[in-house]
């Protein structure tokens, strides 16, 4: 087994004014790995996120980036190795892709950021990557909701990390595009990428994971692979009992849909 | 290309340096100013080497400045109506001056600094500090805190100065009336001797961040995640900025609407990227502060007006132009 690229060990964190904990014992993400997180509103994906990605200090616990404290090295070390794309992304001025993508190549310059002639091939392969090479001289506001989302994950990529951590990235996507998004993080993972993404779709969890972590108000529930993890009793305890389940007919991987007759008992 | 737009700013920049000299009251002799600078005195050498120009050149530093200052603000912020005065410097620095002005034992020399600069100083960096102490928290500063404690730092200092100018005599507050505008009354080049310590690292420290404010302005999460240092970058730019804006505010008052519209009038030309914007908010500001108090020295000649009128009247006007057809995002 080699060394975890990203280890996060006896995570504890609360805000103040709230009860809520999150308490996770131990999380590695290693090359070449999809790693889902899922679980309901409020479970703490996104927190255990910011957490990973050192936008978050934690009361307590470590994390661990290719074995150095994160929160001890600066962020535009970390920047070169680990890309973080937030839940919301909003940018005061109304850029161009190509500048946002641009911007992503910010930890590998100094001074005033100029760029050159590499970084400007790294660009256009981002750009390519996300299928946004016709859209690069578009300004934000002319873009769809997805359109965006895939103009920032470009920029994040830009950056040329080995790590990418992504808070819920095709929540505005349509399905074609959600298929394309969690396909392109796929060959990112085949090129050694390691991926840790929260999500709230189920399906594309279960269809693109290697592992799944399950949380539940704050609590780690299940980790591992899709099949192992989705089992219809799980889902029901976490998610509530309005589930019904599946297999993918091309893969065999789970799937979810919701209950509407509820008077039925026990099936799937 | 940015260099290209940074040196158009700069010729307008040089223009304006070169021509509002020769603007004024009285109108002068180009031969006499230059015998004057070879060594021969006369009166309108005089003039124009120990008037005009240094007043030019405080013109120029302080609009630039406070254009400069706004500009960085208003992506700090998140804020277009943000402007250098927003964080209650100029507040505490009309306090200090009130009293600096009603208590004629305080008029002495205070080294390098005359009595009103001296105590606008004062309460400049006073309320500065207190404002930073406001908004201290664990993770670093709240933006949205800094905010609010400024504002609301003003309306105490305001309401300390109202309760003040109830018992002052006439006399005191004609004066204080009359700093309140705004003025860029210098003679001679030892006032620069005492503002730039404060100013030139503050707008240092502002440019040496143009790039950081790019990433700051995609959000703040976005720019930790590309590697930006966020909470180091807010703490030197509201340094920079407020000592730079405490610095201009006790030499030349509160001099308003150059630090909103100009940044504002930056980007509909020149675009967003602050590693121009900042630069250009510099060279045009000065530009328009220079040329305002051409205009101040000269509409009511023999009498000059304080600065501070022509800006918000030529300002307002352009700002609600600005209003009207501004993409805001």
């Amino acid at each position: 087994m080699e060394n975890p690229m990203l280890e996060i060990k006896d995570i504890l964190h609360t805000f103040s004014e709230s009860d809520w904990v999150l308490h996770l014992p131990c999380l590695e993400l290693s090359s070449r790995e999809i790693i889902g997180i899922i679980g309901p509103n409020g479970s703490g994906k996104s927190t255990l996120l910011r957490i990973a990605s050192g936008v978050l200090k934690p009361i307590q616990g470590t994390v661990r980036l290719e074995g150095h404290d994160l929160f001890k090295l600066k962020r535009r070390t970390i920047a070169r190795s680990l890309g973080y794309l937030p839940q919301e992304t909003v940018s005061l001025y109304d850029l161009t892709v190509e500048e946002i993508v641009r911007m992503g190549r910010y930890p590998h310059t100094a001074g005033f950021g100029p760029l050159e002639e590499s970084d400007f091939t790294i660009v256009q392969e981002c750009l390519a990557l996300t299928e946004m090479t016709v859209l690069k001289n578009r300004p934000l506001s002319c873009l769809s909701g997805g359109e965006k989302k895939r103009a920032f994950l470009a920029s994040v990529l830009a950056q040329k990390p080995k790590i990418l951590l992504l808070d819920e990235p095709t929540s505005a996507l349509d399905v074609h595009h959600q298929v394309r998004f969690f396909q392109l993080l796929q060959s990112l993972s085949k090129d050694g990428m390691g991926i840790l993404v929260v999500t709230h779709d189920l399906n594309l969890a279960s269809l693109f994971s290697d592992k799944l972590l399950v949380l539940s108000e704050g609590k780690p529930v299940a980790f591992g692979p899709p099949t192992k993890v989705l089992t219809p009793s799980r889902i029901r305890t976490v998610y509530g009992p309005n589930i019904l389940m599946g297999l993918h007919p091309e893969t065999g991987r789970p799937t979810i849909l919701p209950r509407l007759l509820t008077e039925k008992k026990n099936e799937g | 290309m940015k260099g290209k737009t940074i040196i158009l700013y700069g010729l307008l920049f040089l223009a304006v340096a070169s021509i509002t000299p020769w603007i004024g009251g009285e109108s002068l002799d180009p031969t006499d100013v230059w015998n004057h600078f070879k060594g021969e005195p006369t009166t309108d050498g005089d003039i124009f080497w120990l008037q005009r120009i240094p007043r030019v050149i405080l013109a120029l530093l302080a609009g630039g400045t406070l254009a400069l200052v706004g500009a960085s603000f208003q992506v700090l912020f998140r804020n277009p109506l943000v402007e250098p005065y927003t964080l209650g410097m100029s507040g505490g620095a009309a306090l200090g001056a009130f009293l600096a002005i009603s208590l004629p034992s305080l008029w002495v020399g205070w080294g390098p600094f005359s009595s009103i600069q001296f105590f606008a100083l004062l309460g400049a960096s006073t309320s500065l500090s207190l404002i930073y102490a406001l908004s201290r928290r664990p993770q670093g500063m709240s933006v949205y805190t800094l905010l609010l404690a400024g504002v609301t730092i003003s309306i105490i200092c305001g309401g300390m100065v109202l309760f003040l100018s109830y018992l002052a005599s006439p006399q005191v507050l004609v004066l204080y009336h009359r700093w309140m505008m705004g003025g860029i009354d210098v003679v001679g080049y030892r006032d620069f001797l005492s503002l730039s310590p404060l100013l030139i690292p503050g707008i240092g420290l502002l440019f040496y961040h143009a790039d950081d404010l790019n990433q700051v302005s995609l959000g703040e999460e976005m720019a930790l995640g590309h590697g930006v240092a966020v909470k180091k970058v807010q703490r030197h730019i509201f340094a920079g900025g407020g000592l730079a804006t405490a610095a201009v505010v006790s030499f030349v008052g509160p001099i308003g609407f150059i630090g909103l519209i100009i940044p504002h009038a930056v980007r509909r030309l020149s675009g967003f990227d602050q590693r121009t914007v900042l630069p250009c908010s510099f060279l045009l500001g000065g530009a328009a502060l220079a040329l305002c108090d051409a205009i101040a020295r000269t509409i009511l000649s023999p009498t000059e007006l304080p600065v501070g009128i022509i800006t918000a009247i030529i300002g307002g006007p352009l700002f609600i132009y600005l209003l009207v057809t501004l993409r805001w995002r």
